[in-house]
């Protein structure tokens, strides 16, 4: 039968088990829209911008492990996307993004509307193609999708001009599809795994690093019972935490410029480095020449051009972190190293993480959600708030942590929680954002009201751009350029001490949410963060907002500064 | 640092010689050269590039390429026996009867054509390896200096079927 090329869409979108769809129309998509205003499997949801709406899909996939599929028109449309993309492909997100686009015998002629999306997009997508011929829409649908889950997860773009969403042709979707240049890596090197255990075996120091892979492959339960098999600590990256439980005596917690006293000095300290699933971004590192300088380095990745980029590595293993670590568990065995372990859980105790100033601190808040949230879900923004977060949040089976750890994309939290409550109806969703980054997407506040999404939106709002802020206390002579969001234009320029004098803060996020018919609630005290939160709870129609004031200048500690190594950390203000 | 020769297969498609070229400036590194055209079978593309870089990097490169979906095959040129050449055309304007007498010598010994001509300038096509035609164009340089013109188009490569030597 011929059927339409925006019928075929939809028919591919039902088959390939599409449940919500993230879109946004406008004159290049219209057709498609069309298309899908008569069917009922799909629910089409209309964020109030493409940014959002790329974010909320992000969400919508981490979460559920399914590819979030996004709907958008050319030009504007297509360009807003761009942000989120970058930001779910460098995190290895699903994606499958649809651009309308204009006809093709326009292309290249400045027509209304037109960007050559593909083009912008190359470099920072997995895929990204333009749909020339009707009878090739199917196939490049179907790879669309293939692409996007399997391998190293990533972001496709799939370019609709307005001729092949009207043309008519074949109704097939087909079933499988072969493409000739991409052949993800299914299985792992047993030589190489015996080799890795063969060293693993002999250390007197070892440790796991695991990053964000071992989360996305779903190999949870299996590095938990390999780091129980062989005795050895597991430290995270801020993408890993969570791969095993954080209350695990095993565990030690995150290494980096904001990671914990003893996961950096047991990374300098090290005799084997065991990493799977990272691939040693310079958040991680530091001065990368000091970095587990003394350690046999074994690196388990899935893209092998993660291998042997950042730190040379002496046993390279490309394999999906869970196809790994299932071969490491029938070969693992417990090793001697309790002197290690129980030193490692020493500095544990002598360091803890802490924030130890008066009044209500970003941890009490978090700690909090680690006690009224048992089965939940997370999203950080970016910047202090996501910091605190990855530093206080307990993960286990029932708690999951989002967030954008490769672009560090402001704006992020909010509408990515959407997406998460979306794809995860059952579980409470706690968005944790800044003052700053919710409002580069503040106008979600209509979505998650019209969409009746009870989501807990807290602001943790310190009247800066904490982060930036914080390193000009630190290595900029508190010289606080462009940072406060108090300022106004009655504000001596070089103010470096805010008080109660300063002017009102804008806008007061209690009246804007409730002008989109969203609850809020402003909390100033320790003894009122529980009551606010059980209001919240209580609140299963609209999001809540829960405003948190907290000291203008409270920190993310301990640090290391750039260019050092991991070991030389600032550990007090 | 080393000169470097890959062979890549891809798609023939739009906006694959833009992802491969992408891919290098995103990463900065420099290609030297690049030259591609059609295979045996019209839907692939074959590509003959040169880097100059040091095993790191050059280990990089190879990786990041096989990872493009478009790419189907990567083969590395730099250690193994091959048939490399590369097509270069220099023209002489403003000679002499005595510079044109020194550019037919020249021709004659480095076994170079002479394609074209008339009263005052000369063309040469040169078909011979990179390296040859560096050779030729510094020497053409220093005995014609600013009245050369000099085009050329890169290397093209193929294995090598019984010769062992490069």
């Amino acid at each position: 039968m011929e059927i339409k090329g925006s019928e075929l869409f939809v028919k591919a979108l039902l088959e390939e088990n599409v449940d919500i769809l993230f879109a946004y129309p406008g004159g290049q998509a219209i057709d498609l829209f069309d298309a899908l205003y008569d069917q009922e499997k799909i629910e089409v949801v209309l964020p109030r911008h493409e940014q959002a709406l790329v974010h909320a899909a992000d969400g919508y996939a981490r979460s559920t492990g399914k590819v979030g599929v996004c709907l958008v028109t050319s030009g504007p449309g297509a360009t807003n996307l761009v942000t989120g993309i970058a930001t779910a492909n460098y995190d290895s997100v699903p994606l499958v993004c649809f651009t309308g686009q204009v006809p093709t015998n326009l292309i290249g002629n400045d027509a209304f509307q037109e960007v050559d999306i593909v083009g912008i997009t190359r470099s920072i997508s997995k895929y990204a193609v333009t749909v020339r011929n009707r009878e090739d829409l199917g196939a490049i649908i179907k790879k669309a999708f293939f692409i996007a889950r399997t391998g190293k997860p990533g972001v496709v773009v799939v370019d609709l001009p307005k001729d092949i969403q009207r043309a008519y042709g074949s109704d097939e979707y087909q079933g499988e599809i072969n493409i000739r240049g991409y052949k993800p890596n299914t299985g792992v090197h047993l030589g190489q795994i015996k080799k890795a255990l063969d060293v693993l075996g002999k250390a007197q120091k070892p440790v796991f690093l695991v990053g964000g892979g071992v989360n996305i492959s779903h190999a949870n339960k299996e590095m938990k019972q390999l780091a129980e098999l062989t005795n050895v600590p597991v430290i995270t990256t801020i993408m890993g935490k969570g791969a095993i439980p954080t209350d695990h005596p095993l565990y030690v917690g995150n290494i980096g410029i904001h990671g914990n006293y003893a996961a950096n000095t047991a990374i300098s300290q090290c005799d084997v480095l065991f990493s799977i699933g990272t691939r040693f971004n310079d958040r991680i590192t530091g001065k990368v020449t000091e970095f587990a300088k003394n350690a046999v380095i074994i690196h388990v990745d899935i893209d092998s051009a993660s291998i042997s980029r950042n730190i040379m590595v002496d046993i390279p293993i490309v394999a999906d972190a869970k196809i790994a670590i299932k071969a490491l568990l029938e070969k693992a065995t417990a090793l001697n190293n309790q002197a290690w372990v129980d030193q490692i859980t020493a500095w544990k105790k002598s360091y803890p993480l802490s924030m130890n100033y008066q009044g209500m601190t970003p941890q009490i808040i978090i700690e909090k959600i680690n006690k009224l949230f048992k089965n939940s879900i997370v999203v950080t923004d970016v910047g202090q708030n996501q910091l605190w977060t990855t530093q206080f949040l307990e993960l286990d089976e029932n708690r999951q942590m989002l967030t954008s750890g490769g672009l560090g994309t402001m704006g992020y939290g909010f509408p990515a929680a959407i997406g998460a409550k979306m794809g995860n109806p059952d579980k409470d969703v706690i968005a944790i954002c800044g003052d700053g980054g919710v409002q580069m997407n503040i106008q979600e506040l209509a979505t998650a009201v019209v969409y009746e999404i009870p989501l807990i939106l807290c602001i943790l709002n310190n009247g800066y751009l904490g982060n930036v802020r914080q390193w000009q206390e630190m290595f900029f002579n508190k010289r606080y350029s462009s940072t406060c969001l108090r300022y106004r234009k009655r504000c001596s320029k070089d103010c470096q001490n805010p008080d109660k004098c300063c002017p009102e803060y804008t806008p007061d996020f209690i009246k804007l949410a409730e002008s989109y018919g969203a609850k809020a609630i402003r909390v100033e005290q320790v003894c009122d963060i529980e009551y606010a939160f059980m209001e919240a709870k209580a609140n299963t129609f609209t999001p809540t907002i829960i405003e948190f004031i907290i000291s203008p200048e409270a920190n993310v500690l301990p640090i290391v500064p750039a260019g050092n190594s991991l070991s030389e950390m600032i550990m007090e203000d | 640092m080393k000169k470097r020769w890959i062979c890549l297969y891809v798609e023939n498609e739009i906006g694959v010689l833009a992802r491969i070229s992408g891919l290098f400036s995103s990463k900065s590194y420099n290609i030297d050269s690049l030259t591609v055209g059609t295979t045996e079978d019209e839907t692939i593309s074959r590509m003959t590039i040169s880097v100059t870089s040091d095993d790191k990097t050059f280990e990089q490169i190879k990786k990041q390429l096989n990872r493009s979906v478009e790419v189907i095959k990567v083969v590395d040129y730099t250690d193994i026996p091959i048939h490399m050449k590369e097509l270069l055309f220099i023209k002489i304007n403003n000679c002499s009867e005595s510079d044109k007498l020194e550019i037919f010598r020249i021709a004659a010994v480095f076994k170079v054509q002479i394609t074209d001509y008339d009263k005052y300038n000369v063309l040469l096509e040169c078909l011979q390896s990179e390296k040859q035609n560096d050779d030729l164009i510094s020497l053409f340089k220093k005995c014609f200096g600013s009245r050369l013109e000099i085009v050329r188009g890169g290397s093209v490569a193929i294995e090598a079927i019984s010769i062992t030597n490069r």
